[in-house]
């Protein structure tokens, strides 16, 4: 795959400004995010990097709806986010937003054609979960349950789950992070893959400095801040990232 | 304390809802036993205590009249240690403010004026009659209660068509009378059957029995054999109107209460099985569960040198406090319970005192089995936990495997959702642990039913007993046979509608070496009042010469339609005949046979005579006919089928719904202990899936119906499972409850069924809504990060 120019998209799908997010273990405050300001464009891949506990997680799940921030605003295209009730966050996350999670979180009962379907079921219009499993390369393995699967392949039906309802943007923590590097990278192909075909805003969170080379932007998260934010003169293929 | 020991009550306290629901079972279990152990262990306290102190006798025989003179002879029968005579009648009772009248059996006390040798009076308050005051009744406590009765208060009593008004000395109770059922009824009636007691002198001029008795009674040494006693003296008294010597076991009130008490011994196997059963089977899956949470830790402690043996001893302590917690709780109120039901009993057996003990042995028991069912269930638990080596302990258990089910496999899958299909393969994947939660609803079903069994099943005896077998309104029974004419007499009372002539003759059926002592009722052709019945409520007409027999006496007898029987009347002539059975007859309370009545006068040899006549009334004319029967001397007893249906249910009403009530608890505890476990074990192993799939958009409601669905699809699996469960148990109680006095049906009414079914959705939706509320807690951020 060639390096290809950042979109020109005005409009940023996600809008962030001033985020801060407070936890409070047992007496001790944690303040895992200090005033963060984002924008994310549409059909962007974007590589949060940084150390744990600098607040990348928190950034992720606050975006995705699944956490409330302490203060700041989140904007998701012409929706604010920030005091939105569990009821309208569920209705956001199940429209537009795919996750990826590290451990993949498949239901063990059901094929791979069953777990996605479990979600296109909910959707407006989703692929054929049969087509979701071609895109990430599992057209063949249709009727395997997850014990019957490797752990890149569990990975990669987590990934035709998450795109299968056509989201806006796919947000996936730490997605390689259970996984031994070629397995890895053949999950981030597909990861880059699914990016460049239907233009999902992407964003990966990462201990892995060398998935950076990928994106179109890398932001560096440390101490609850974006401390840096780099943009790749030229973009490496997945397949070609070592690590 | 040791770390261990803290460890154990952190762990307990984080599974306190589910221990409490397990503890809560097993104290169902517990109380049950406790309560019915108690009961019963009380009650036969109680009745030997009794039976003891006033002396019950061992042998009865009644008689027309002999002289006070047979007594010696009497009394030197082999096996014989003492023997007294008495007089017993049978008479109408008037009581101020009672339309009604009451039947009452009056018995004779000594001359001497003291209390008699055997079945003595159990005095309440009050005294014996004065042997020279003629005027003076002692009363049964029962009847006295019933009818507001005191010391000094008089009643009008009418003794071979003489009316006189006595006043009552004493009040008190009787062994012989601990069950008070008027005569031919199943069922006691404390307000229209009294037993009274009377000075033998006044009873000999009521009834012409000048140094003359009509009952004599027996004490038997040790090892004497009733049986061989009781046909010596049928052999003395024959010439005087013997009709039939007869041991305790043929005694109405103790046979009753004999029967009573093995039905409570019956209950007292059967419900705790059922509770402890489910309890044991709740422990395992909860502790299973503990232990497959904790196997990391299992094997970290294994690995820090603790020994196999000491973590089964921390495992098993946890499961110990849950035992103890539902132990104490289950003595606790199956204390209570059962000297409430000591008493409910006390209302119907009317024993003076109630020696009520809670039942050590149960107590023991009831601990020593919940230990055993919870240490059981956490041992089954434990035994994989042990064999594991620390080093894989500590490593995640492998994710488990699906496969298509055999409905998919069968081509249903088209219509199974992915939600649908979890649910399915779930169940499949682990049928043992679905059959078993399948298993504990069903019988927390049945539980429920059970404790309406009762009362639909005397609601059918009434049913076919009294308003297809019985019609009549009022009964009439002369002192003597009467002759044929006295039905036309009866008929023309004003408000009479119609008539019946019956004879009943007291009769030993004998069938090779089985015998049992009956009536034979002689009804007319085509009878309308009286109807006997088959088991398919199809009228069956005594055919001229044979006889008719209820249908658990020919089973008793072993005799089939066609077979000869030997008949040996008591009374009257005593003939002996052989008969035929043409066939049997249906009926729940008693056994007996019919004939035609004219047949019957022939075979017997008395004339054209009759011993009683049927009423039917007109609506309204029942007090008035009341009033003109009692005036008539040769009447001995009239009786009225609906009051004592209406006085049954008043006495026996109150106890079924506390039954059902109390069952209908129990019921809902069990199921509450398998839902809300089940529930909870379920959420716990899937709580990362189920976060999952929030995360990935499904709404709380979406989620709540993935989890909550596969039990919901259990419970109504269990639904007809619990009804023929429910049914089961109550035809295995109709089993053992049958005796010749009364054959229970194995019957549930539609209402039981759906108050049994109602009961479970509603414990179940309870449970549920319970578990649905910590959907709302799961931790979405958590999962994201987490490998169980």
């Amino acid at each position: 795959m060639s390096p290809s120019p950042l979109p020109s998209q005005p409009a940023p799908v996600f809008r962030a400004r001033g985020l801060t997010k407070v936890y409070r273990m047992g007496e001790v405050e944690v303040h895992a995010l200090r005033g963060v300001d984002l924008d994310l464009f549409p059909g962007e891949f974007v590589v949060l990097l940084g150390p744990s506990g600098s607040g990348k997680s928190t950034l992720l799940n606050i975006l995705g709806g699944l956490d409330a921030p302490t203060g700041g605003e989140v904007w998701y295209v012409d929706h604010c986010l920030t005091g939105a009730d569990d009821r309208a966050l569920t209705q956001f996350r199940r429209e537009h937003v795919g996750f990826v999670f590290q451990f993949y979180n498949l239901i063990p009962s059901l094929t791979a054609r069953e777990n996605v379907a479990i979600v296109t079921d909910l959707a407006e219009r989703p692929m054929r979960p049969e087509e979701a499993l071609d895109r990430v390369g599992l057209g063949d393995r249709l009727d395997h349950f997850p014990a019957q699967m490797s752990g890149g392949e569990q990975q990669r039906v987590a990934i035709a789950r998450a795109i299968a309802k056509r989201p806006a943007v796919l947000l996936c923590d730490e997605p390689t992070g259970a996984l031994d590097s070629s397995t890895g990278i053949r999950v981030l192909e597909t990861l880059e893959q699914v990016n460049a075909e239907l233009g999902t805003t992407t964003v990966v969170i990462t201990h892995n400095a060398g998935i950076g080379a990928m994106a179109h932007r890398v932001l560096y998260l440390a101490d609850g801040r974006i401390v840096r934010e780099v943009r790749p003169p030229r973009r490496t293929p997945a397949r070609e990232l070592n690590w | 304390m040791s770390m261990l020991t803290r460890k154990g009550l952190r762990d307990l306290w984080h599974v306190r809802t589910q221990a409490l629901a397990i503890a809560c079972v097993i104290a169902g279990g517990v109380a049950t036993l406790v309560m019915s152990r108690s009961t019963l262990e009380s009650l036969s306290n109680t009745r030997a205590l009794f039976y003891q102190e006033e002396a019950l006798a061992d042998l009865w025989a009644p008689l027309k009249r002999a002289p006070d003179t047979l007594l010696p002879r009497l009394a030197s029968v082999p096996g014989v240690q003492a023997a007294e005579t008495r007089l017993l009648a049978n008479a109408t009772l008037n009581v101020a403010g009672f339309e009604e009248p009451a039947r009452g059996d009056i018995v004779s006390l000594p001359l001497d004026g003291g209390q008699p040798l055997l079945n003595r009076v159990h005095l309440v308050s009050g005294r014996l009659p004065d042997p020279d005051a003629d005027a003076e009744i002692l009363l049964g406590e029962a009847f006295a209660q019933a009818h507001r009765l005191q010391l000094g208060d008089s009643l009008r009593l009418i003794l071979q068509g003489h009316a006189t008004t006595m006043r009552i000395v004493g009040i008190g109770t009787s062994p012989e009378y601990v069950y008070q059922s008027p005569p031919g009824a199943a069922f006691p009636d404390f307000q229209r059957f009294a037993v009274l007691w009377m000075n033998r002198h006044a009873m000999e001029k009521a009834l012409d029995m000048d140094g003359a008795f009509n009952n004599v009674v027996f004490r038997l040494r040790t090892g004497a054999i009733a049986e061989a006693v009781a046909s010596e003296v049928d052999g003395l008294l024959a010439r005087y109107g013997g009709v039939g010597a007869y041991g305790r076991h043929e005694q109405t009130s103790a046979r009753y209460l004999e029967e009573e008490l093995r039905q409570l011994r019956t209950m007292a196997t059967l419900f705790p099985v059922i509770f402890l059963g489910v309890a044991a089977f709740l422990v395992h899956v909860v502790l299973m569960r503990l232990l497959s949470t904790q196997r990391e830790q299992v094997g970290v402690l294994k690995a820090f040198g603790y020994g196999n043996r000491t973590l089964a001893v921390h495992y098993l302590g946890i499961a110990t406090w849950i035992a103890a917690g539902g132990a104490l709780l289950g003595i606790a109120l199956g204390t209570a319970l059962g000297s409430w039901l000591a008493h409910v009993y006390q209302g119907i057996y009317r024993f003076p005192f109630l020696t009520y003990r809670l039942s050590l042995g149960a107590t023991a028991l009831g601990l020593a089995v919940s230990f055993a069912a919870a240490c059981g269930g956490a041992l089954l638990a434990l035994r994989a936990a042990a064999a594991l080596p620390p080093a894989e302990a500590m490593r995640a258990a492998a994710p488990s495997r699906f496969g298509a089910t055999i409905l998919e496999r069968l081509g249903f899958q088209r219509w199974l959702s992915p939600s649908a299909r979890i649910a399915i393969r779930d169940l499949e994947r682990r049928p043992g642990r679905a059959s078993i939660t399948l298993a504990g609803l069903a019988m927390a079903c049945a539980v429920m039913t059970v404790g309406r069994f009762q009362g639909d099943a005397i609601d059918r005896m009434v049913n076919v007993q009294l308003s297809i077998a019985q019609t009549h309104d009022i009964e009439v029974n002369f002192v003597d046979l009467a002759p044929r004419g006295a039905v036309f007499e009866l008929a023309a009372l004003p408000g009479v509608r119609e008539a019946e002539p019956v004879r009943s003759a007291p009769v030993r059926l004998v069938h090779g070496l089985r015998s049992y002592r009956t009536t034979l009722e002689g009804l007319p052709p085509n009878a309308r009042l009286r109807r006997p019945v088959d088991a398919k409520l199809r009228r069956v007409e005594p055919q001229s010469n044979d006889l008719l027999l209820t249908d658990y006496l020919g089973t008793m007898l072993d005799l089939k339609a066609g077979d000869l029987l030997d008949i040996q009347a008591l009374d009257g002539h005593r003939h002996r005949r052989e008969m035929r059975v043409s066939g049997f007859v249906h009926e729940y309370i008693g056994a007996r046979g019919y004939m035609d009545l004219d047949s019957l006068n022939r075979q017997l040899g008395d004339g054209d005579v009759i011993s009683g006549v049927l009423l039917g009334v007109a609506p309204g004319a029942e007090p008035d006919v009341y009033l003109r029967l009692s005036r008539r001397p040769r009447v001995m007893g009239i009786a009225s089928r609906l009051a004592s249906v209406r006085s049954f249910y008043a006495t026996m009403g109150e106890s079924m719904l506390i039954f059902s009530l109390v069952a209908a608890l129990l019921g809902a505890v069990i199921n509450f202990g398998v839902v809300y476990n089940a529930a909870r074990i379920s959420l716990s192993e899937r709580g990362r899936e189920l976060a999952s799939l929030r995360v990935l958009g499904m709404t709380r409601a979406e989620v709540g119906g993935l989890l909550l669905g596969q039990l919901g699809l259990l419970v109504f699996l269990s639904l007809p499972c619990g009804l023929v469960a429910g049914w089961a148990l109550c035809w295995l109680m109709a089993r053992g409850f049958q005796s010749e006095l009364f054959r229970v049906p194995a019957v549930l009414s539609t209402a039981t069924y759906a108050f049994a079914a109602i009961t479970v959705l509603a414990a179940s939706g309870l449970s549920a809504l319970l578990v649905y509320r910590r959907i709302s807690r799961l931790d979405l951020v958590a999962v994201l990060k987490t490998r169980e």
